[in-house]
């Protein structure tokens, strides 16, 4: 198609959804920025200066201002959100990628006939909705949920579990809805992997547990960089997990964000926050955008 | 490896998969559950379903979120196919890089961000809030989903159908309906209900875009959540886990039937040609 079309059809193409993603992604980031120099005010919309051309791009300029910047950085309340944030969504990657690698390789290793059956196990949950999903768990991890029931049962434990309403039951949140986002790419790296480059190590001798640090595990390595990206951008800026799991000790700043917005009606300062989100993760966001293109050029 | 599980591997899987399930089978069996106590079983009923059907906040809310979810993922498709068209065969243009940048940027962007700035572009664009601004919101995440979807079939497949359709004389566009679309349906399919359900989904994105007399379901649902487990929500939630699981268990089997097919027609080429 690239040869025999002219460019002016290309566009025709090309150009729907681009402008569409400039008008709705890429400009609203903009106005956020903009936002986030402006002042809260009691009225609609709730802040100061709304931008007009009447007045002109001077008078705009110099009504701007960094309180909500310095005020952000002079709160600790914040500087540790967003710290704490970044502390649960890396170990969370990190636990994920423990729970999900002996699972995208026991799929990839598994018979042929079992495989588009497993995959469909694993692309099912991730369909259904992350809500009612962070929503069964509390059920289980409430004191008098599942979890407790079970274990004093079995007499593991005569006390009930105080895991609701904590940071651990946001890390077991995390890597349950986001176990998914892992597996798919493990998987597909793995599955690639020529299963005579094993047999050919072990035929050398190499030790079974050897050859999968040896020839496995980096060869899997853009997987596993892709899940971990696919898992911890999101979940730096997670908000539903640490809302419905987590309690007043769990700081997220997704949920920082949420509730300047909702209950303090501060959008300057929820602009300001997320525009501070955006820069911890602009670098995370582009070496995903490298690795899967990256990966379309390598499926040529 | 030889068409057998060793054991490690059947562990790892099992584990895995108890995992994954356990937490929803809970929840669909308790929906079923005669007391009011979530977690206490109390013998078999269908009264909370029964209470659903009573209840018309939930209604109205289910059938604002099939609107837009419909409204939403048919567009999305459409312009997530354009994309992935021009991610897999447009070659290089002029602001490529940032065109991909978009379309990979959504797939992982916080929920937060993206619809604190949709917001943000519906105020200043003066739009009313509402049912259109959670249409819009929602056709602008999901079209990446798709395009990233669609992209994955186009380029599997062989470019030289295209390019032979086109030397004898079809137009690209013509190519287009009568060539390529057929070979990458059943991943427009996939896309269209993949969309269709992150849709169905989406709490924090519609909150933000949201306008009055337009709550969905998934609004609805945490706002209730907030109040305590209920065995109505988990009713609800059994509902809307059964219809993902017929959807994808569908769009599974279409695929798989419409890949045996393309393999027997293959088989039958290379034996007509000796």
């Amino acid at each position: 198609m690239s040869t025999g079309t002219s460019g002016l059809k290309r566009w025709y193409v090309i150009g729907a959804p681009y402008l569409w993603l400039l008008v709705f992604f890429l400009i609203p980031f903009f106005i956020v920025f903009k936002l986030s120099l402006s002042e809260v005010a009691t009225a609609i919309p709730p802040y100061t200066p709304t931008f007009s051309w009447s007045t002109g791009i001077v008078s705009f300029l110099s009504q701007l201002d960094f309180q909500n910047y310095s005020f952000i950085f002079g709160d600790p309340l914040y500087v540790n959100a967003y710290l704490s944030s970044l502390k649960i969504a890396f170990f969370s990657t990190i636990l994920t990628l423990l729970v999900a690698y002996p699972m995208a390789y026991g799929m990839a290793r598994a018979p042929k006939s079992w495989q588009p059956t497993l995959m469909m196990l694993v692309i099912l949950p991730f369909w259904t909705s992350f809500l009612i999903r962070i929503y069964a768990w509390i059920a289980i991890l409430k004191p008098e949920g599942f979890l407790s029931i079970f274990l004093i049962k079995l007499g593991l434990i005569s006390e009930p579990l105080q895991i609701m309403n904590t940071t651990t039951a946001v890390y077991i949140g995390i890597v349950y809805s986001y176990l998914p986002f892992m597996i798919l790419p493990l998987y597909a790296s793995l599955e690639k992997i020529n299963p005579s480059l094993l047999e050919a190590a072990q035929d050398l001798g190499s030790h079974p547990w050897r050859a999968f640090w040896q020839v496995t595990f980096p060869l899997s390595l853009p997987g596993v960089f892709a899940g971990c990206l696919l898992v911890f951008i999101p979940a730096v800026g997670e908000f539903v997990i640490p809302d419905l799991l987590g309690g007043s000790e769990t700081l997220m700043i997704g949920k920082t964000l949420w509730t300047e917005f909702f209950n303090n009606r501060d959008w300057p300062l929820a602009s300001a926050v997320a525009v501070l989100l955006l820069l911890v993760l602009i670098i995370p966001i582009v070496l995903f955008q490298r690795q899967q293109e990256a990966e379309r050029e390598a499926a040529r | 490896m030889k068409g057998r599980f060793s054991w490690f591997n059947a562990t790892s899987i099992t584990l895995g998969f108890a995992f994954l399930y356990i937490p929803i089978l809970l929840l669909v069996i308790f929906s079923f559950n005669e007391s009011k106590l979530v977690t206490v079983w109390a013998g078999w009923s269908t009264k909370w379903y029964s209470s659903l059907l009573q209840n018309q906040g939930l209604k109205d809310a289910a059938w604002v979120t099939i609107r837009v979810a419909v409204v939403s993922a048919t567009v999305a498709t459409v312009l997530g196919t354009l994309a992935a068209i021009t991610l897999v065969r447009m070659g290089r243009f002029r602001g490529r890089t940032l065109f991909s940048g978009m379309i990979f940027a959504p797939l992982v962007m916080p929920d937060v961000i993206t619809g604190l700035s949709l917001l943000l572009v519906f105020v200043a664009l003066g739009i009313d809030r509402g049912f259109w601004t959670i249409t819009l919101a929602h056709i602008t995440f999901t079209m990446c989903y798709a395009a990233v979807v669609v992209q994955a079939r186009l380029q599997d497949f062989d470019k030289s159908v295209e390019e032979a359709a086109m030397d004898l004389g079809a137009t690209p566009v013509g190519t287009f309906f009568q060539v390529t679309l057929p070979i990458i349906a059943p991943s427009v399919i996939s896309a269209w209900l993949l969309a269709f359900t992150l849709s169905l989904d989406d709490l924090v994105i519609a909150s933000f875009t949201t306008g009055p007399g337009a709550t969905t379901l998934p609004m609805k649902i945490y706002s209730q959540v907030r109040l305590g487990v209920t065995p109505e929500i988990n009713a609800i939630s059994t509902i809307l886990v059964g219809i993902v699981t017929v959807g994808v268990l569908s769009a599974a089997y279409f695929t798989k039937r419409q890949t045996e097919r393309a393999e027997r027609e293959r088989r039958k080429a290379f034996g007509a040609a000796g």
